[in-house]
């Protein structure tokens, strides 16, 4: 069951998630979008948009802190347990409650504002659902677990994460997962269905950040005869001719 | 030297007579689909009034274009780029569904099921949004010919500065029709705008496009085009402009809002401009500059070095050929009657207005005068700041001089054809007070009123041969996503996912055939009609299949 859970799941969501995005580049360029719906309501989003996205840029970076950087590493540059577990709670907090509030005004927005509402797909929905249960199972580890220390003092940088980078070297270790309390076990399961869905969802916006828009010349000249021209290939039977 | 060609449009305003079949065509080749109902690529708007989305003018609200910074460089109005990735999540200045309009349809039904009953049933108006009942408020032409303008107009921006002269009493006011299509620009800034670089200018045409594959829908087109030309399409989360209809163009035909319009008050031609020069003349630093500085970027083709660096350029002897002969050309170099829409904004766009006479002519017939009288009119134009100043504020930044100069020689093109047309004797002075020949103003009479379909619009075709493929094939064309039934279809990746289809440009060369060739069935270079129906299968008969490029055979 732990070599199921911890080592056959993950890995097959993470190869859904590398083969769904390869594929839907390939396949649906032109639906690679935000789907913004802006156009229909601006003074919710005006408050919910940027609280939740700022919000969740601070929830990655914790994550990429809090699961990548090894406990010795921190230690090494004379951070210890105890400021290490200061700046954890408190910028996972503020950044979770951000992404939390940001979330819900704009799940109430959807719900509420008509337009917004007939435009929500179900796999939206869905996304929604994975996304919310993922954050607030990330909150509910870090006031319960890091705070209050219910259910027994936990250190997730000796189990989870020690887990997820062995995961990542593509030597699971099954075991550090097994010993982990229920709210880890399911925030990260949740999470890897979050990203099993990801390349079919909106999602895939994150991954087109326009940082290149900071360095390129202002305006853009292509030549009808430019091969990047159309960046889709053409369907069978439709080749480029030439 | 830089010599680049544009695809540029002219708009003789005097001849608008606001029937908005431009609008009409316009919208049913382009924006029938769903996502795209509130956009008007084409767009005709009754001035004084507030345009369409309603005060789009209003750049303190709206922050389009560009502006000079105090270091005379050019910086976009809405802020930098740093600025812009900020404010992604949400952009600060994108008009909402209210500023354009909430489009709707009527509940037909009603009207065909409604059982026998006392009174008439009605088709209530439904949103195309929430699909529920509505109550209709505004709309992309809602103050039509000063409909409803003694409340409205009085927001129109273009009255800066002279909100105290105004009077928008029916009896006292002027009105005329603004069509707008996308402007094309040179240095446009709807493209700066844009994070994914999306939106490019053609090399070849300067016509402007966004790559439907690219777009991400970050929205920062739309608040950056001062002319809010650029729309969302709200279905599919693209950005979609107007395409200077380039499947058309680039088979030499004209675009569809020209190629309907009734009263032929469009020109549509090449103007080769050096591209080198765009971004000092767009950022000269008095606003009443701009107007000539744009012009000092345009070359005259037929000036024996322009057309040497051209072809040097790799602009094709056809092309060049094309832009001697433009009838753009003419109208904003030659005569200097076509003025552009808002250069304060700097973004040096490229569909010209000849500005109507008629608001003055109106007001002298009025007084009981003679309308067509040289010194009457010149007296008129002088000492009517309204509507001058108006049309100043629309096409000059408020400088005044070039819009009188303008109207002085429609006036006296009208006192002088007066003559001839009435068989007395031309008077030479009339040309010659505003600084023509009797020649010239003749020919630009001819231009501006009785010119044919191929002096209007000289439109080279595209060099396919160069291309590897038709852009058609190659960009993909927004209508092209409306097909549905797809299993992609809304439920899982948004409506419109998956593969495009192509638009044949052999539609259109057929279509051309068919108007142009004298027999009643086949296409002239066609030897024959195949009867598919006794066709056995063996061989290619000929006529079957189109005869294949020089590009072909892959």
């Amino acid at each position: 069951m732990n070599t199921f859970l911890w080592v056959i799941v993950p890995y097959l969501c993470l190869a859904v998630f590398v083969v769904g995005h390869v594929w839907r580049y390939r396949y649906d360029k032109f639906g690679w979008t935000t789907r913004s719906s802006q156009l229909y309501e601006n003074r919710l989003l005006r408050l919910g948009s940027p609280m939740f996205h700022f919000g969740m840029l601070g929830v990655v970076g914790g994550h990429v802190i809090g699961l990548l950087v090894p406990r010795s590493w921190t230690a090494a540059v004379g951070v210890d347990d105890h400021l290490y577990h200061y700046a954890a709670v408190i910028g996972g907090l503020v950044a979770g409650i951000l992404a939390l509030v940001g979330m819900s005004i704009l799940v109430y927005r959807r719900r509420t504002v008509g337009p917004v509402f007939s435009a929500t797909t179900p796999m939206d929905k869905v996304m929604y659902a994975f996304l919310g249960a993922a954050i607030v199972l990330g909150m509910w580890n870090t006031i319960a677990g890091s705070i209050f220390s219910l259910g027994g003092e936990y250190n997730y940088r000796e189990g989870v994460s020690v887990w997820y980078r062995s995961f990542l070297a593509f030597q699971p270790d099954a075991d550090l997962m097994a010993e982990a309390p229920i709210g880890f076990k399911l925030h990260a399961l949740v999470a890897f269905g979050l990203f099993a869905l990801w390349p079919f969802t909106r999602l895939v916006h994150v991954f087109s950040a326009p940082v290149g828009y900071l360095t390129r010349p202002y305006v853009v000249y292509r030549s009808r005869d430019d091969r990047s021209l159309g960046s889709a290939t053409p369907r069978r039977g439709w080749d480029r001719v030439g | 030297m830089r010599v680049m060609a544009q695809m540029a449009m002219v708009m003789n305003l005097d001849k608008c007579i606001g029937c908005h079949t431009c609008s009409v065509t316009c919208k049913q080749a382009w924006t029938n689909r769903t996502g795209m109902e509130y956009v008007w690529f084409n767009n005709v708007e009754t001035r004084p009034g507030l345009g369409y989305p309603r005060t789009y003018e209003d750049q303190d609200e709206w922050q389009g274009g560009w502006v000079r910074k105090p270091n005379g460089r050019l910086a976009l109005k809405a802020g930098g780029r740093l600025k812009k990735l900020l404010t992604i999540f949400s952009n600060p200045k994108l008009p909402s569904i209210e500023d354009y309009y909430e489009p709707w349809t009527y509940d037909y039904e009603t009207l065909l099921n409604s059982p026998a009953s006392e009174n008439f049933p009605v088709a209530r108006p439904k949103s195309l949004l929430t699909g529920k009942d509505m109550q209709v408020q505004w709309s992309a032409n809602w103050d039509d010919d000063l409909g409803g303008s003694q409340e409205h107009a009085s927001r129109d921006v273009m009255f800066k500065g002279i909100e105290d002269k105004v009077k928008l009493e029916f009896e006292e006011t002027f009105m005329f029709y603004l069509p707008r299509i996308c402007e094309h620009c040179l240095n446009p800034s709807c493209a700066a705008s844009c994070p994914s670089g999306a939106i490019y200018k053609r090399a070849e045409d300067g016509i402007v496009l966004v790559d439907q594959d690219r777009c991400r829908g970050w929205r920062m087109c739309v608040s950056g085009c001062p002319y809010k030309k650029v729309y969302f399409n709200h279905k599919t989360g693209k950005a979609e402009k107007c395409t200077f209809c380039y499947p058309r163009i680039e088979v030499g035909i004209p675009t569809v809002c020209s190629e309907t319009c009734v009263g032929r008050l469009r020109y549509i031609g090449l103007m080769l401009y050096d591209a080198d020069a765009v971004l000092e003349a767009a950022a000269v630093e008095d606003d009443h500059d701009l107007y000539e500085a744009q012009r000092s970027v345009f070359l005259d083709p037929r000036d024996p070095e322009v057309e040497q660096a051209a072809l040097a350029a790799g602009i094709q002897a056809d092309w060049i050929e094309a832009a001697k002969k433009s009838p753009v050309l003419r109208l904003i170099n030659d005569y200097k009657v076509a003025l552009p829409l808002h250069p304060e904004y700097r973004t040096m766009p490229m569909v010209w207005y000849i500005p109507p006479l008629s608001p003055v002519v109106d007001v002298v017939k009025e007084t009981g005068e003679d309308a067509e009288d040289r010194g009457n009119l010149f007296a008129a134009i002088d000492t009517l700041r309204i509507p001058v100043e108006y049309l100043a504020n629309l096409f000059t930044a408020g400088d005044v001089e070039p819009v009188n100069g303008v109207l002085k020689k429609l006036a006296a093109m009208r006192s002088y054809m007066r003559d001839i047309n009435l068989g007395r004797e031309p008077d030479a002075s009339i040309p010659a007070a505003v600084g023509m020949t009797e020649e010239e103003m003749y020919e630009m009479f001819r231009l501006l009123a009785i010119a044919k379909y191929a002096d209007r619009y000289v439109i080279p075709p595209a060099h396919a041969e160069q291309a590897h493929a038709l852009e058609e094939l190659a960009t993909e064309c927004s209508v092209d996503f409306d097909a549905a039934g797809s299993f992609y279809d809304q439920a899982l990746l948004g409506e419109g996912a998956g593969y495009p289809t192509p638009v044949a440009v052999e539609n259109f060369r057929m279509l051309q055939d068919r108007q142009t060739s004298d027999t009643v069935a086949a296409p002239d270079d066609k030897a024959s009609r195949v009867n598919l129906l006794n066709w056995d299968g063996k061989g290619t008969p000929e006529g079957m299949f189109p005869p294949r490029g020089d590009g072909g055979g892959a």
